[in-house]
């Protein structure tokens, strides 16, 4: 793996115990001084730790889905917009209904048909809506580092999440393929994953990875034609690289299936879709070959016939819609623990105690 | 947390709870509840519920609440990582519901409850037993069946260990804590 240059929270309470001198070390953006959530921007930095708390918080939210009022008041008063500058249907809606489920008022701003092409610039938009008392952004946006451009010049009192920047990052779609994995395996230590499609352009394939790694994965397989893979993989991202489906899958836990691109298949990466799924989608036939009780998972939407079977994505080791409910209560539980990490600072946990 | 001095043990805790059971019978008979619906807090008031639940026999099920997702304080302490999920085995619409908890102090944890609570539905009315009670209430709200009545030096808690075996404990205030 490359080395990062974000601290993980446990990095930066070592840190504080010690008598080095804090300024010279280059903290992550993601924490606040406490080591707390403030920003959610990629899974690159933060500690296993973290990611679990994260996870267990989701377990949580489940519950709310199954209440006859679907919502709680943790996040009532507070307003949270969703930036989104590249479409994106299904994943501003789970951000805006688990918004919703935390009692907040939501914006949803569509930047390509508003203020920045009248020409207003992106700082120019984030102070307006900072004067709107806005307490989160949820940015999607086709450039990498966008999210991380925005958290450097938001205020103090606003936490930015990341719905997916470029080819860089989407740390929340990762957090609930990690929550499905656990809710099926029990643990993410141990598992042996594959990971199927275009790992080259996939922000999603990066933050499994990185997540997979934090949490522990015994081993992350990356399955895909050599035009799809970068070249410095096993190195860059800590993974296995295979170019044969069935090979790949063998043994293997968990079988992740990205989406392909059409695009892709008129850019030069792939001969066509007929050629991508015979050597590379996915069927029963295929699927044999892994683990018995293996999972099968697609952050969707599926391009059926391109990337697997319909028998495989409707079959019964599919849990591709479990990740759509997954996805609103891991979302719910970053959002609530960004805010709550807002004020937070300087409370202690004998606080909490001495509450009834 | 330290663990405290033991204030009250498991066995004057089964006296104590035997006598609440009673006193909750007595209550139920006077407002004429004859199939109460139990629901314990989260986590100190899940173990007091299971016992009175059994020493009054009840046929249907405990309910649990969570209250972490309602607390007031939330921006100001953030969530806790732990949340059990709120399980209510019947619906609460027209029952009469009991609501355990451990400990009462400021009522902040009832008036959370209650809101979990009427987000199930509408009980016909809510008893609260509360196993001990002590001075800083914040809240209007009382109790109809307690088990003790503390008093604490200021800054001291009172917090249920268990649930095997249940103890009472005094902690001591945090020396930074005002």
């Amino acid at each position: 793996m490359s080395s990062s240059p974000l601290a993980s929270a446990s990095a930066i309470k070592q840190l504080q115990a010690s008598s080095v001198d804090p300024s010279a070390f280059v903290a992550n953006p993601q924490l606040d001084a406490q080591g707390h959530l403030r920003h959610f921007l990629t899974i690159d930095g933060l500690d296993r730790a973290l990611l679990t708390d994260i996870l267990d918080r989701a377990e949580g939210f489940l519950s709310v889905a199954r209440a006859p009022v679907k919502k709680v008041p943790l996040c009532r008063g507070k307003i949270i917009a969703n930036l989104f500058f590249e479409n994106s249907t299904r994943t501003r809606t789970t951000f805006e209904l688990a918004a919703k489920r935390l009692s907040a008022d939501v914006l949803n701003l569509n930047i390509s048909t508003s203020a920045t092409a009248k020409g207003e610039t992106l700082l120019d938009t984030l102070r307006n809506l900072e004067a709107m008392h806005v307490d989160m952004f949820v940015v999607r946006h086709s450039d990498s580092g966008a999210a991380h451009f925005i958290a450097r010049h938001a205020a103090p009192h606003v936490s930015v999440i990341n719905a997916g920047d470029g080819c860089h990052s989407h740390p929340t779609q990762s957090m609930l393929d990690m929550f499905t994995i656990r809710r099926h395996k029990g643990e993410i230590a141990g598992l042996k994953v594959a990971i199927v499609g275009d790992i080259l352009h996939s922000r999603v394939a990066r933050s499994q990875i990185s997540a997979l790694n934090t949490l522990g994965a015994a081993e992350v397989r990356v399955i895909a034609p050599r035009t799809l893979i970068p070249a410095c993989a096993p190195e860059a991202l800590g993974v296995r690289v295979c170019h044969d489906l069935r090979e790949g899958v063998t043994d293997c836990d968990v079988i992740i299936m990205l989406r392909l691109q059409r695009e892709r298949m008129t850019g030069g990466f792939l001969p066509s879709e007929h050629e991508y799924f015979y050597l590379f989608g996915l069927t029963e036939k295929r699927l044999a070959s892994a683990k018995p009780d293996a999972i099968v998972m697609h952050p969707g939407p599926i391009n059926r016939g391109v990337e697997m079977d319909s028998e495989v994505a409707d079959g019964p080791r599919s849990v591709i819609l479990e990740q759509v409910s997954n996805g609103l209560a891991v979302r719910m539980a970053i959002m609530s623990t960004c805010i709550g990490a807002q004020h937070s600072a300087g409370q202690s946990p004998e606080r909490e105690a001495a509450r009834d | 947390m330290t663990d405290g001095d033991i204030w009250q043990n498991a066995e004057q805790l089964e006296t104590i709870m035997a006598t609440m059971a009673r006193d909750l019978q007595t209550r139920c008979q006077e407002r004429g509840i004859d199939r109460p619906l139990m629901v314990g807090i989260h986590t100190g008031g899940v173990w007091v519920a299971e016992r009175l639940h059994q020493l009054l026999g009840l046929e249907e099920p405990l309910g649990f609440l969570d209250i972490s997702f309602y607390r007031d304080d939330f921006t100001r302490i953030g969530l806790h990582p732990q949340v059990h999920p709120s399980e209510l085995p019947v619906a609460v619409d027209d029952r009469a519901v009991i609501l355990v908890d451990d400990v009462l102090q400021s009522g902040r944890t009832i008036r959370a409850a209650l809101n979990v609570l009427f987000d199930y539905g509408r009980p016909s009315q809510v008893l609260l037993a509360i196993l001990a009670e002590r001075d800083g209430r914040e809240l209007p709200i009382n109790p109809d069946v307690v088990g003790l009545h503390a008093e604490l030096a200021h800054g001291n808690h009172i917090k249920l260990s268990g649930p095997e075996p249940l103890r009472l404990e005094q902690r001591a205030a945090p020396k930074d804590q005002p």
